[in-house]
């Protein structure tokens, strides 16, 4: 068949395509991935009981705040290797500067810390099973976007993979937050740190496999 | 002075394929098929350049290009210019024929400058390989004949329906179900 057929084919029975429509599929994807989280992590894990008090605490805001941060970044890159032609521009930077002022104020309490409760600082209670558990929490998520992210149109799919397993790993460690007993910073810009760089290596491996199109 | 005539050029292209595309996704189907019409001369272009040692491959991939951006066109941002979205689409799809081939290095012409996307135009086609005629025939017959009779034939929708037997709403049925799977065919068999 030529050309000539294949675009009348194309053009036949046309529906029209609302504005933007690539933002509701992906947000929708987000929602729905989120919520399984947050549920997971609830039935699952639970939620810490001291939450009011956790509330006045700086440091549980910082918990917060940082793979907030990272997944308000990684949801812009992500967005951005999905849709052909658009530029990544600085965008990276919102990855780095909290990853690095997490990292500053990890440098800083250690330093402050007398030796002997370095140890204590840097592995907490539960160093052994946050970073899984973030990457567990974050499943959901990733199945969610890299469904999301098929739909559009990537491009280059290592790197998108690795937005979009990075996004996935943000929020799992965002809502794994309510349940972690940890408060010290070396700890977050460690083992969350590594819990979010899970999914996003695996979304970086799987990119090209899972996102082709 | 060439390159500011295909400087122009290329602006023009743009606002002409750009106001047409935009009447497409608003659904109206007369404009889109001259979008993809004159895309296709434009991808041809293009695509020959950058095939230079496949000549064989260029149609089947202005048709798989045309299909992603058909399949895609939901990717593109309003306000934004078209050029650099098809581009990339195009792009992509190349990369991904060499890719396959694993001869991504014998890239006669860097790919990266995407104002070339429109700058060449080819009219002058060539059959695709892939026989489209061929898929077209595994469709089972409530998609096959709908598909033949309206498009190819170009029967109106209540023809085609007293000449198959079929209900009219069945027809249409017929013809967009049968798109999506030759659609998937295409891709499957690239």
């Amino acid at each position: 068949m030529k050309t000539d057929d294949l675009v009348s084919l194309l053009a036949t029975d046309l529906r029209p395509v609302a504005a933007n429509a690539s933002l509701h599929r992906f947000s929708a994807a987000m929602a729905v991935g989120g919520l399984v989280a947050a549920l997971a992590m609830a039935t699952g894990f639970g939620v810490r009981a001291d939450l009011a008090v956790l509330a006045l605490t700086p440091m549980f805001w910082v918990k917060l705040a940082f793979p907030g941060v990272l997944a308000a970044a990684a949801l812009v890159i992500a967005m951005r290797l999905s849709l052909p032609g658009r530029l990544l521009g600085g965008a990276w930077v919102g990855i780095a500067v909290p990853v690095l002022l997490v990292w500053a104020m990890g440098l800083a309490a250690l330093l402050n810390a007398p030796a002997a409760e370095r140890e204590g600082l840097l592995l907490g209670a539960s160093w052994r099973s946050c970073s899984l558990s973030i990457a567990m929490v974050s499943s959901p998520v990733f199945i969610a976007v890299m469904w999301a992210m098929k739909d559009l149109a990537p491009t280059r799919l290592r790197l998108a993979g690795a937005a979009g397993g990075l996004l996935a790993g943000a929020v799992g460690a965002f809502v794994y937050a309510f349940h972690c007993p940890e408060m010290a910073a070396p700890f977050l810009g460690i083992w969350y740190a590594l819990g979010m760089a899970i999914p996003a290596l695996a979304g970086g491996l799987l990119g090209p496999r899972l996102l082709r199109w | 002075m060439e390159r500011i005539h295909s400087e122009t050029r290329v602006v023009q292209t743009e606002a002409r394929l750009k106001a047409l595309f935009l009447q497409g996704l608003e659904g109206d189907g007369v404009a889109y098929h001259q979008f993809l019409k004159q895309l296709s001369v434009q991808l041809r272009g293009f695509l020959r350049k950058r095939l230079f040692g496949w000549p064989d491959d260029v149609e089947d991939l202005v048709q798989e290009t045309l299909i992603a951006v058909h399949d895609k066109r939901h990717t593109w941002r309003l306000g934004e210019p078209l050029t650099p979205w098809v581009h990339a689409i195009a792009r992509y799809k190349v990369i991904d024929l060499l890719r396959a081939r694993a001869v991504r290095e014998a890239l006669n012409d860097p790919l990266d400058d995407e104002q070339e996307i429109f700058a060449s135009a080819e009219t002058a086609e060539t059959e695709a390989r892939r026989d489209l005629g061929r898929l077209l025939s595994e469709l089972p017959d409530r998609q096959r004949l709908p598909i033949v009779h309206v498009k190819l034939e170009g029967l109106s929708v209540l023809e085609a329906a007293r000449l198959t037997g079929m209900s009219e709403s069945a027809v249409k049925i017929g013809v967009h179900r049968g798109l999506k799977a030759l659609a998937a065919k295409i891709r499957g068999n690239g």
